[in-house]
């Protein structure tokens, strides 16, 4: 089924992709200032809010945002929804750069990225409370296994070379890798599992500092689903996204179908936050937690929204409904996230946040790394589904 | 054939009671950090101290910290308003309608720290007496120590090229040769005593009783956040000197709890990655022979992701 992906082909240096260059260019020299002059004097970041956007939304919103790739794969490996087979391989290669720019994110985030290498290698140093040990021994995983199920299109592509070595050696490795490639994917699986939910047990170490709207000994629970949620959504706005850009066919009635799927993880989500915050009473603390008791309200509303959009049948293969809903689950998982890592975060009196704009210029630079990475890559190789969809969708269903 | 959903969602399930069974083992596995039997502290007594700030400057010298004018940039003499990469210790006043107190904030040198729970490699940890200190070749700077602290002690280098963290480590390096840190020696009142914490703790007990109403009846840093190495009186409430109420656990107990009892042995993801790809792998036969039943090379090629 895959290889009805084809490369796009067409010219690369497009006008907007010297825009993205433009301001990748720009936010490389505030990131060589940063390194220069250290993180206080380009940075927002304080001894008390130590972790601003690099980590709030490129890493914790970020990597969620990645997680389509584990959503649909689990869909289509663990739930064996065959049909929905030609929106893995889109959604692997989103994932494995919004994994790999959340890596270089941390690299520029960290006062001593050179101490790093350390922390895969030294293992008798390993500190097993450290949530935050896991999460970064498997996003490096994750990293690495992400780019090896991104392989096969390139290998598939290698193949078509008039160079016969380099073809012969392609086809060699093409027929390795599916031999292991069961245990990449269940690792592929596993890890974004361990990490999300980890990503949620960081927060909890940060005990009363984090308000009692967000702290629950349910956060990782919570940062697990909510990856999900953000996982679909993502893969819903690239394919949506990815068909008008490019003009090519919509993989609508696709899509359409996956909104079951999508609605029963919102109200998983939904239920499990209500509950906790039910169970904990800490419904009491909303009066006289000035705006807190408000953001609550718009994340369980962006949370809501989308589930209540998608369960309309008629509307569900409608693109633009479609489109709306899926940014909307993007949202609302990533409001969850941010809250639940900055704005709900107070470190006590006479402390403040708000981001530089040198700070959102590296930021705002490693997206558009990450789109261009991307226009290259389904320009080059065998990503995205070819143009007769037709057969793709009657398939197995 | 076919493996129905029901399976797979029967054996996810039955993974996910084997987790919730192990994590159960581990709460009772994971044991509250005792004292160390030599821990060594401070007590600060609030109601003696007159506020000379002798105990900064000297901390400074015995640290060979660099000057700090705080936000009086053209001033020459010493005037931080926290503790910051270039202060380790510092004494600020409070005061409101009737009462006024100083306080001395260092490094509380928890019997179970956060900051080091929380840090990766283990660059933040306890020595033998207790104290905590940072071990900059383990240190990726991460700063989650910084999040973690119930008390904002660790400083981190903001203008620095090779950023280090900064926090009082109760001056080892003067222990070390016998002595005892700056603080304690530069205090001309006895507010600031340093000792063994037993000794302390006794002390500041004695102290609460031979003075009724003088003391707030409580000694901070006795159980609160699992207990501290140092510890204060005081005649102002505690949370109005800055020393938040915590409770009696341990900050890092309840992330504990969730780490050890879902990792414990690392049999739950063990299990999870044989069930996954056991699932994995017989969806993908499945689906193969239902696309192409020779199951030749180009069909194997078709199903890679």
């Amino acid at each position: 089924m895959n290889s009805h992906a084809q490369p796009i082909g067409g010219t690369i240096l497009t006008k907007p992709f010297r825009a993205l260059l433009l301001i990748f260019a720009v936010a490389a020299g505030v990131i060589a200032w940063r390194f220069w002059a250290g993180i206080g004097p380009v940075s927002g970041l304080s001894d008390g809010y130590p972790w601003g956007i690099w980590i709030a939304f490129d890493v914790v919103t970020g990597t969620a945002l990645a997680c389509g790739g584990y959503a649909v794969a689990l869909l289509v490996y663990i739930l064996n929804r065959g049909r929905y087979h030609p929106l893995v391989r889109p959604a692997i290669l989103t994932s494995a750069l919004g994994y790999t720019i959340a890596g270089l994110s941390l690299a520029v985030d960290v006062g001593r990225p050179w101490n790093f290498w350390r922390v895969p290698i030294f293992v008798w140093q390993w500190n097993f409370d450290s949530a935050l040990l896991e999460v970064a021994l498997c996003i490096m995983s994750y990293i690495g296994v992400l780019w090896i199920e991104v392989s096969p299109a390139v290998f598939e592509r290698l193949q078509d070379t008039p160079w016969a070595p380099v073809r012969r050696v392609a086809s060699v490795i093409t027929r390795v890798l599916d031999k292991v490639l069961v245990w990449i994917i269940a690792l592929g699986l596993l890890l974004p599992t361990m990490h999300q939910s980890s990503l949620g047990t960081l927060m909890i170490l940060t005990g009363r500092k984090l308000h009692p709207l967000w702290q629950t000994p349910l956060l990782p629970l919570l940062f697990l689903i909510s990856c999900v949620v953000m996982g679909y959504g993502a893969v819903v706005f690239e394919s949506l996204l990815s068909s008008a850009a490019f003009r090519r066919p919509r993989e609508t009635r696709m899509l359409g179908s996956l909104s079951t799927t999508m609605v029963v993880v919102l109200f998983l989500f939904l239920g499990a936050r209500l509950l906790d915050l039910t169970w904990r009473g800490a419904w009491m603390r909303i009066p006289g937690s000035a705006g807190y008791g408000l953001l609550l309200s718009v994340e369980l509303a962006m949370f809501l929204a989308p589930a209540l959009m998608l369960l309309s049948k008629e509307r569900r293969t409608d693109p633009g409904h479609l489109f709306r809903a899926g940014m909307l689950m993007m949202l609302a998982g990533a409001l969850y996230r941010f809250d639940s890592v900055l704005v709900a975060f107070n470190p006590g009196k006479g402390w403040s946040y708000f981001p530089t704009v040198p700070e959102m210029m590296i930021t705002l630079g490693l997206v558009a790394l990450e789109i261009m990475a991307y226009i290259v890559l389904v320009k080059t190789f065998p990503i995205l589904r070819g143009i007769a969809p037709a057969r793709a969708d009657a398939g197995h269903s | 054939m076919a493996v129905d959903r029901r399976s797979i969602l029967k054996a996810l399930a039955g993974s996910a009671v084997a987790a919730a069974a192990t994590s159960g083992r581990a709460l009772a596995a994971v044991e509250r950090k005792k004292v160390p039997a030599e821990a060594v502290g401070l007590l600060y007594d609030a109601t003696r101290c007159i506020g000379c700030k002798a105990c900064v400057v000297a901390c400074r010298e015995a640290n060979d910290l660099p000057a700090d004018p705080g936000p009086f940039q053209d001033r020459i003499y010493q005037a931080p308003i926290d503790l910051n990469d270039r202060t380790k210790n510092i004494i600020k006043l409070y005061k409101d309608a009737d009462t006024v107190s100083y306080m001395k904030v260092q490094c509380m040198h928890c019997v179970d720290p956060a900051c080091a729970s929380a840090c990766m490699l283990g660059a933040l940890s306890k020595d033998k007496l207790g104290i905590v200190s940072w071990d900059g070749s383990r240190c990726v700077g991460c700063r989650y120590c910084q999040m973690a602290c119930p008390f904002n002690i660790p400083k981190f280098e903001w203008r620095a090229r090779n950023p280090k963290i900064v926090k009082c480590e109760l001056c080892r390096h003067l222990l070390a040769k016998g002595g005892i840190p700056a603080c304690a020696k530069a205090c001309p009142r006895e507010a600031v005593l340093f000792g063994k914490r037993v000794e302390l703790l006794a002390d500041a007990k004695r102290r609460i009783a031979d003075h009724p109403g003088r003391y707030v009846p409580k000694v901070y840093g006795e159980s609160d956040a699992g207990g501290t190495q140092v510890l204060y009186l005081s005649a102002v409430p505690f949370e109005k000197l800055g020393l938040p109420d915590l409770g009696d656990a341990p900050v890092p107990e309840a992330a504990r709890l969730i780490q050890h009892g879902v990792y414990k042995g690392f049999i739950a993801p063990a299990a999870l990655y044989a069930i996954l790809g056991t699932v994995v792998f017989r969806n993908r036969r499945q689906a193969l022979a239902e696309e192409t039943p020779a199951g030749d090379a180009a069909g194997t090629r078709e199903s890679l992701p």
